[in-house]
């Protein structure tokens, strides 16, 4: 239960972060979710660059409608409201239930969604919210849809020489309802069945099911699911034979109560 | 491999230790420094044992590498000697029989602390909630919510 070797490396500048990861270095945040890793020796990487000390790694920007989140921005300052308006609000909710409070004291936004653990939390409500993952290349950032930012298990878009720069996620109506529902055995554990629901005045409603072991099932018009919970919900987890009976049951019921949570239809 | 130095402030004294990078902060708070107070229980961040302030907040010993602590201010149970909060919960938890063995009780005591001064209208629901993360294998709980609770409504009443 200690990790293998690793040497360590501190950059100050982004180039220099940029560097370091092309060479190689796993980038590393807040280490939540890469430490326990390291501790299973499951993860054994020769160098770990800790990207918490560069310019900008947190904070939150609002700019023309869109809220851009620092990657290292803690799940703990989002616990405590640092992303402004509704969609803060709902931020604010989800980050509560993420693990425990010293472990979103260090954990962040960009950490996690880097790791892309498929049952970890901002992996299966990004994509619900919409909005972006910013990623910074040697030939600068480009934006990758949050809806398909996630690729696989501990896989995602970003390709190696790039870092997850910011989250970006649209500033929300007042009116807008949002339900999320996960099944963990234990507060704080990784959940088994993950749903989200989100309903934007005179848009059509989307519905994200995650934590499956794969990818987050986005769904961009949701207005079955809204308008008949029941049948839709058993529909949906129908494409999903491997899943089993029990988990197929816990993702039905997850889809069922999110839509409750936001209001229903 | 290597080691590398490491600067710290650990329980309001300047220190410094000689580390491989790959150690984590609760094996250089125990081994190097003597500061057995803080346990290491799962070495994964689930059971709360090897809870410690970081920068002010608690956070996860085991998990917390050598190289990502340099430069942090860190304190340990034992850097809560002079502290009130930290007395109303020891005479608490005693008095409610929160502990048995002894073994989660650092953890326990520094996530508590951060609940009371954080959390000053938890309800029981609330002080579960936010306790879940460190397990205790003797007490079953009851105890220590209740500790925690006696010092969140003594507060309430002095307030």
């Amino acid at each position: 239960m200690k990790p293998a070797s690793f040497s360590y490396v501190r950059p100050n500048s982004w180039p220099e972060a940029l560097k370091l990861v092309a060479a190689g270095a796993r980038p590393g945040a807040g280490t939540q979710s890469l430490g326990p890793l390291l501790n299973l020796r499951l993860a054994q990487p020769d160098t770990i660059a800790d990207l918490r000390h560069l310019p900008d790694y947190a904070g939150v920007a609002v700019e023309g409608g869109v809220v851009r989140i620092g990657a290292g921005t803690t799940h703990a300052a989002i616990e405590d409201g640092a992303v402004p308006g509704r969609v803060g609000e709902i931020m604010a909710g989800v980050a509560r239930g993420i693990a425990y409070r010293p472990v979103r004291n260090r954990g962040t936004i960009g950490g996690s969604l880097a790791h892309a653990d498929p049952a970890a939390d901002w992996v299966a409500v990004l994509p619900a919210l919409g909005g972006a993952a910013v990623a910074l290349g040697p030939r600068g950032e480009r934006r990758i849809a949050s809806a398909g930012f996630v690729k696989g298990i501990f896989e995602t878009e970003l390709a190696a020489d790039e870092l997850l720069r910011a989250v970006e996620v649209p500033v929300l109506p007042a009116e807008a309802r949002w339900g999320h529902w996960k099944f963990c055995r234990k507060v704080g554990e990784f959940s088994k069945a993950t749903a989200c629901f989100l309903a934007l005045p005179g848009k059509a409603p989307r519905a994200v099911l995650a934590a499956l072991d794969w990818p987050p099932l986005v769904i961009e018009d949701a207005s079955m699911l809204a308008k008949d919970p029941v049948a839709e919900a058993a529909r949906i987890v129908t494409a999903f034979p491997e899943l089993g009976a029990w988990r197929r049951a816990l993702a039905e019921t997850a889809l069922r109560r999110a839509v409750e949570r936001a209001g229903g239809a | 491999m290597k080691k590398i130095t490491i600067s710290l402030t650990v329980n309001g004294e300047p220190r410094q230790v000689l580390a491989e990078p790959r150690e984590q902060l609760v094996d250089l708070l125990r081994r190097e420094l003597m500061l057995t107070g803080t346990h290491v229980g799962c070495e994964h961040g689930v059971c709360g044992a090897c809870t410690v302030e970081i920068d002010g907040a608690p956070a996860r010993s085991c998990i917390s590498h050598a190289g990502s602590c340099d430069g942090a201010s860190v304190r340990t149970i034992e850097g809560f000697g002079e502290d009130a909060v930290m007395a109303d919960l020891r005479e608490a938890f005693s008095h409610e029989h929160a502990l048995q063995c002894g073994y989660c009780t650092p953890g326990m005591l520094v996530v508590a602390r951060d609940v009371v001064l954080r959390l000053p209208e938890a309800d029981e629901a609330r002080v579960r909630e936010e306790m879940a993360g460190n397990l205790c294998r003797c007490t079953g709980y009851r105890g220590i919510v209740r500790a925690v609770l006696r010092v969140l409504a003594a507060r309430r009443l002095h307030a």
